[in-house]
């Protein structure tokens, strides 16, 4: 493939957008992306875009943040070096356990919050040094931008349909493939 | 847009204001120029910030000798600067996880300062202990790490480790909150920005945000979660921090009613202090019709709630001293309101039981004036309370022989006057670098709560009856 060809159709309110989405998904056009200064509710289900599992992350790096602290402080407490504090000797992890709760507690939110985070960061390619890929510098402003995939398409079909839905500008883009 | 909200309420952002004046209000003090004011307070709150390393470097390098401590009183304002600071840095993560949760959407103006005010005065707390150990270069001893002296670990039982890991956690899980959400502001600011360094800066700062549908949705995915997370976390550290007291067996320290007495103490501190800071800000940097006088009237209630939970607490510690029968228990709690500190009780009573029923009017709880002159007496108020739980219950023990009085020395007044300068250091260089204000969720609300949104709809209806 030697060239790659976009529309890009921008759009200056939130709910022109939303109800031009589901016109572009209806006529079948592929969107390839929709950059927004804010987040848009409802756009991701209008997109058809599947739901996020960085919750679950957090759920599951949280247990691991818990057994985490169990594990060191059974080590530290309990086999490495049991010490007999205030009358109260260091037999068993459980008889032990009222003392670790707080620290087992901070362990779970501390793995879950940063490592979802990190997780998010890592997904959507977020981090210093990296190039913003917003295709213009309008949308973190009050512009909406909608890219659709153009190939195949009918230019001037797309276009004038595009402009009906309520789009200020459109743009073609000739992106070359890599 | 789901829904939009009933007429009565009044809009949270007024000035009718379209999406691009909001971006333009919020990059002004970013883009500007400081004035003449700004530099005044930068100067005084520099100056204060040396004089107190100044006061570090003398205690660290002659020793906690230097501090008024005695033999009977071990813990003064050291630790009383600790747990103020630490309290005020409660309402940051107060207002933007737990209003989140609550979908109070008045938090979207003031979340942002709040945070940054958070983090900048968990700094100034996380200083005094470790000046405190005296040895600072040794203050990684407190983490759990294999070392060169045999088995020698910490001790996971002592509530004094248990702070080290609240306050380590919450510090770094509000500052990647506050770092997240920031992402896309930043990246606003880059967008904007027209000299090729601001845009290298910002561009970094916001890690590339682009701002598409996915990212968004993750992006609202994790502000959620990290507020499910942070709110037991909020309530946490000032529990732990209130057991470095309450596992003593020290009259006056020893209470079961300390950690929630302590968390309501802590928002009801923070919030003043957010209100301190926000009425001086909003009108230097004109952001009046972002953070409202019906901002200020919610935060002012916040107060009044939490200033009322602080007094119950106050009278159920008098009630169970005596109920208790333990005449040591009952002493503690004559002394402190009798006794030589009799003047710390009284200030602490009036500045945080009594000031704060005054926002029961109406007319008091929406006057600026007002509620800046009150949040400065709430933040007096709330020292005050730190020094008479641990100064009184110390100053005089079971051997009345020791019994003494604290008096601070110049260095321990220096070490608290250079921290309230390194605050306000932090927090106006953060006013001219940073979007103080998060825009892209203030937007997102724009259509349900800003005035001129909401004048069309109301024309709009009418037109239909």
């Amino acid at each position: 493939m030697s060239s790659n060809k976009l529309i890009h159709a921008l759009y200056t309110d939130d709910d022109v957008l939303l109800s031009a989405v589901k016109q572009v998904r209806d006529k079948r056009y592929q969107i390839e992306e929709v950059f927004t200064p804010f987040p848009v509710h409802g756009l991701e289900k209008a997109m058809g875009i599947a739901d996020t599992r960085l919750a679950i992350n957090a759920f599951l790096y949280g247990i691991v943040g818990l057994c985490f602290a169990t594990a060191m402080m059974n080590y530290v407490m309990i086999e490495d070096w049991p010490q007999d504090i205030g009358g109260k000797p260091s037999f068993s992890y459980l008889e032990n356990m009222p003392a670790f709760v707080p620290i087992m507690f901070e362990m779970t939110v501390f793995f879950a919050a940063h490592l979802m985070v990190i997780t998010f960061y890592m997904r959507s390619r977020l981090w210093p040094f990296k190039k913003a890929e917003n295709p213009d510098v309008r949308t973190t402003d009050d512009h909406f931008l909608m890219e659709i995939d153009a190939n195949g398409a009918d230019i001037d079909e797309a276009t004038k349909f595009l402009y009906d839905t309520g789009a200020v500008e459109i743009k073609l883009i000739d992106k070359e493939a890599n | 847009m789901a829904h939009y909200e009933a007429s009565i309420r009044r809009p949270l952002v007024t000035g009718d204001k379209t999406y691009s004046d909001v971006t333009r209000d919020i990059a002004r003090p970013v883009e500007g120029v400081a004035n003449k004011q700004w530099w005044i307070v930068f100067t005084i709150a520099l100056i204060a910030f040396l004089y107190g390393i100044g006061c570090i470097t003398y205690t660290i390098s002659t020793g906690i000798g230097v501090w008024g401590l005695n033999k009977t009183i071990g813990w003064a304002w050291d630790i009383t600067n600790f747990v103020w600071w630490v309290g005020i840095g409660h309402a940051g993560t107060l207002i933007s996880a737990v209003l989140l949760l609550f979908r109070q959407k008045w938090r979207m103006a003031i979340n942002r300062s709040a945070e940054a005010m958070t983090i900048f005065s968990v700094i100034q707390a996380g200083l005094f202990p470790i000046i405190h150990m005296g040895r600072p270069w040794l203050a990684y001893w407190v983490l759990p790490i294999p070392n060169q002296f045999g088995s020698l670990w910490v001790n996971f039982n002592s509530p004094l480790l248990w702070d080290v890991f609240a306050i380590s956690t919450y510090l770094s899980v509000s500052l990647v909150f506050w770092w997240t959400g920031l992402l896309p502001d930043f990246a606003m600011i880059r967008d904007r920005a027209i000299t090729p360094f601001n845009k290298k800066i910002y561009g970094i700062l916001s890690f590339g945000w682009s701002g598409r549908a996915k990212d968004w949705q993750r992006f609202e995915e994790v502000s959620l979660v990290l507020a499910g997370l942070a709110t037991p976390l909020v309530l946490s550290v000032h529990t732990i921090v209130s057991f470095d007291f309450a596992t003593a067996v020290i009259p006056g320290w020893h209470t079961t009613i300390f950690p929630p007495y302590f968390v309501a103490g802590a928002v009801f501190s923070g919030f003043a202090m957010v209100n301190t800071l926000l009425i001086i800000m909003r009108k230097v940097v004109s952001l009046e019709n972002y953070i409202t006088i019906q901002h200020i009237e919610l935060m002012n209630i916040v107060i009044m709630i939490t200033g009322s939970i602080v007094g119950v607490a106050y009278i159920t510690e008098l009630f169970v001293a005596w109920y208790s029968g333990v005449e040591y228990e009952q002493y503690a709690f004559l002394n402190r309101a009798t006794g030589p500190y009799w003047w710390a009780y009284w200030s602490m009573m009036t500045c945080n039981v009594l000031s704060p029923q005054f926002m029961w009017f109406k007319k008091l709880r929406t006057s600026i004036m007002f509620s800046f002159f009150i949040s400065i007496v709430v933040n007096i108020g709330m020292w005050f309370e730190r020094f008479v739980i641990i100064v009184t219950s110390l100053h005089r023990d079971f051997l009345p022989s020791s019994w003494t009085m604290f008096s601070p020395t110049f260095v321990d007044i220096g070490i608290f006057i250079g921290t309230i300068g390194f605050f306000f250091v932090l927090f106006l260089l953060y006013a001219r670098t940073f979007p103080v204000i998060a825009q892209a969720e203030v937007k997102s609300i724009l259509k349900v709560s800003g005035s001129m949104y909401k004048k069309l709809r109301e024309e709009k209806e009418a037109k239909h009856e």
